[in-house]
């Protein structure tokens, strides 16, 4: 359906919606390339399902308008938007066999109500011939998701995983314009849904429609999506490639949200020259705030690190070591640093690394931490990041 | 302990035993009397085993003598007909106030509970009278017509239908299905112990009707089943008790067939609504 022409899958401008007096989405704007691997990626409660719901027709938005494939469908029934969409809860129809829940939405589309009304139906001539067709690509779809064995059984009579195919069938039967999926792999055990998550990005390659993605697992998001929406409280925070969010995150809210385990935050003050202080350490970062301006330095975990041989002269800090944590090809350590006040961090270590430092014992109290230049974000007193002038930085070189 | 435990179990069945004989004795007084000759019920010698098996003149006399079969056709006509009725309208006006949003929703299910406290015998004079100014008093219609719609059914099912999962609905409504084929797509099919178990309410409560048709039926040929024991105990016994109670288990037959093949899926539906 999507005309050659239009660069636009999905467009979004002004949305908002609340419901009774909250506010859940607040004038949200949002471009969705045709083709692309969208994720709206957000905390539960933000508004990801809401605004999915709206983009499909099954909510009204209070203001704003949806757009799919350069054409504002504002006034446009769920099915006639062009859309599928592959629930939380997969809601197969419960009494009907796979090949039923399957045949579905081609029968609603290729048959007249009186060929679809329960006795009167077999009247019909045409139907018979019709019900071939659609049974024919329903086992085309079964065979490409490897249920065709279980095309007889009922929803009750499957397993997640299979329900899950089941679901990603029913709307793949229709080719719509845009597909979209609420938390589709939420109800799968991990490693079926590391399984999954392959397939659909798979799938996604082949069939190169639209995706919308809504999920609150960054795993899920940072690994299959072309683009990724952090949402909170209704709004977007930052558009961009997963590259986009992880290394060059718009404000603290984002560097807070993507990274497991999540970067420390050091609350600092700018030095009136381009710098900030962090004990004895200075760290230039070219920024203009005037001095005694509060400042937040985000340092994600593999920032830090231990000053083995090509490391050993970055800017270093002290630190105790409170608690490691081996995770087979990683170390967590969890330090408390010589500042005031001693605030956490999180020292993320692969094992060649710790295994190096134990050997030189540099894992002995007190830890000394060398920062890197990778990984290490000043923010704002508003939270927005503050991009370092490359002319100014001894630390991002 | 254990005895004691023993003890509260012999109780507590010697209670539901009393009880179930109370309920019972009717009912097997019911099937003694039409199998005794009739000379012996008002004997002066009280037996509860017949003397002589009377069984096959009673029940003859009920079946070919008598305008007990005509009524139970005429039973049957007119609780399938209420049944048809009710289930045709209360199905999508329960879906629609269980599930659509639409202004003044509140306000009519509010008056679906008023109605539930509205007895059949308050408006029971202006129907009588409607239906005789339109010249329709003793018709299969006059005897349906009052319970075509059901604020019982319509509440049962709105509460039936409010447990069904949001979800599925929304998926049907993108894969292009109407609100009425949602109706009778999904949320009949996962109706269906409901629909069984407000059912047989349905045709126990008009099978069983007096008063109705009591007000709205003359003839012999509209007669429901307790009409036609009626005429048979003033003309047609003459007296002979046993031939009216063998009408009288003929005409409970059905209900208490019906009963026990539907009794797990009616249990089921009563339990079920509300739940999951
Ligand atoms: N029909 C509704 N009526 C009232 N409030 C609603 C309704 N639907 C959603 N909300 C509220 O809107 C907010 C956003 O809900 P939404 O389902 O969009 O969140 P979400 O981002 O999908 O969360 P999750 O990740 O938990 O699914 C929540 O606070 C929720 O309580
Ligand atoms: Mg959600």
């Amino acid at each position: 359906m999507t005309d050659g022409e239009s660069a636009d899958g999905v467009r979004l401008t002004g949305i908002a919606k609340s419901f009774g007096g909250t506010r859940v989405l607040a004038g949200l704007d949002l471009a969705v390339r045709a083709g692309e691997f969208l994720t709206l990626l957000g905390p539960s409660g933000c508004g990801k399902s809401t605004l999915l719901r709206i983009i499909a027709g099954l909510e009204r938005q209070d203001c704003g308008t949806v757009s799919i494939a350069g054409r504002p469908v504002d006034h446009l029934p769920p099915a006639e938007r062009d859309v599928a969409m592959v629930f939380q809860s997969y809601a197969l129809y419960p009494h009907m066999t796979v090949a039923g829940n399957l045949a579905t939405p081609l029968e609603m589309r290729r048959l007249t109500l009186l060929e679809r009304l329960p006795l009167i139906k077999h009247l019909s001539p045409r139907r018979a011939r019709v019900m071939r067709g659609i049974m024919a690509e329903v086992r085309a779809v079964a065979e490409a998701l490897r249920i065709e064995a279980l095309l007889d059984r009922k929803p009750a009579q499957l397993s997640g995983g299979q329900r899950q195919r089941v679901a990603l069938g029913r709307a793949m039967v229709r080719h719509p314009a845009v597909f979209l999926m609420d938390e589709p792999l939420s109800n799968l055990d991990a490693a079926l849904r590391v399984e999954v998550r392959h397939e659909l990005a798979d799938l996604h390659a082949r069939l190169g429609t639209t995706f919308i993605y809504v999920t609150h697992d960054q795993v899920e998001a940072m690994t299959m999506s072309s683009r990724i929406a952090l949402m909170d409280q209704g709004r977007i925070l930052q558009l961009g490639t997963p590259d986009d969010l992880y290394d060059r995150p718009a404000s603290l809210a984002v560097a807070r949200f993507i990274g497991s385990p999540s970067l420390t935050v050091l609350e600092t003050v700018a030095d009136g020259v381009g710098g900030i202080r962090l004990g004895a350490v200075r760290l230039p970062f070219g920024h203009r705030f005037a001095a005694g301006t509060r400042l937040s330095l985000g340092i994600r975990p593999e920032a830090f690190a231990l000053p083995l041989g090509p490391e050993a002269d970055g800017p270093a800090l002290a630190a105790r070591l409170v608690r490691a944590e081996n995770l087979g090809a990683e170390w967590h350590l969890h330090v408390r640093l010589d500042l005031p006040g001693e605030p956490p961090a999180i020292v993320r270590l692969t094992a060649a690394e710790h295994e190096a430092a134990r050997a030189s014992g540099l894992l002995e109290d007190p830890l000394t931490l060398v920062l890197r230049a990778r990984g290490v974000h000043l923010f704002g007193p508003d939270g927005a990041r503050v991009e370092p002038d490359p002319a100014h930085t001894a630390v991002v070189e | 302990m254990r005895s004691r435990a023993f003890l509260a179990s012999v109780l507590s069945h010697l209670v539901l035993l009393i009880g179930a004989v109370l309920m019972l004795a009717p009912f097997v007084w019911m099937l003694l009397t039409s199998i005794r000759p009739a000379e012996e019920v008002f004997g002066a010698v009280f037996d509860p085993i017949p003397s002589r098996f009377a069984g096959f003149e009673n029940y003859a006399q009920a079946l070919f003598a008598s305008n007990v079969p005509r009524a139970m056709l005429n039973g049957a006509v007119v609780c399938l007909g209420i049944l048809a009725v009710q289930l045709a309208t209360a199905l999508p006006a329960a879906y629609a106030l269980a599930r659509l949003r639409f202004p003044g929703r509140g306000v009519l299910f509010g008056l679906v509970l008023f109605g539930l406290t509205v007895p059949i015998q308050v408006p029971a004079l202006p129907l009588y009278l409607a239906l005789a100014k339109a010249g329709l008093l003793d018709t299969f219609f006059a005897l349906m017509f009052p319970f075509f719609l059901t604020v019982f059914g319509l509440f049962l099912f709105r509460q039936f239908f409010r447990t069904y999962p949001e979800e599925i609905l929304q998926a049907a409504r993108l894969d292009g299905m109407g609100e009425f084929e949602i109706v009778w797509r999904l949320a009949v099919p996962a109706a269906l112990p409901a629909i069984g178990a407000f059912s047989v309410f349905s045709i126990v409560a008009h099978w069983n009707d007096l008063y109705w048709p009591l007000i709205v039926v003359t003839s012999r040929e509209r007669a429901t089943p307790p009409l036609g024991i009626l005429a048979f105990r003033d003309a047609e016994t003459g007296g002979n008790y046993g031939a009216l109670m063998a009408g009288a288990a003929l005409i409970t037959a059905p209900l208490v067939l019906a009963f026990l093949v539907a009794r797990r899926g009616f249990v089921r539906g009563l339990t079920m609504t509300g739940l999951k």
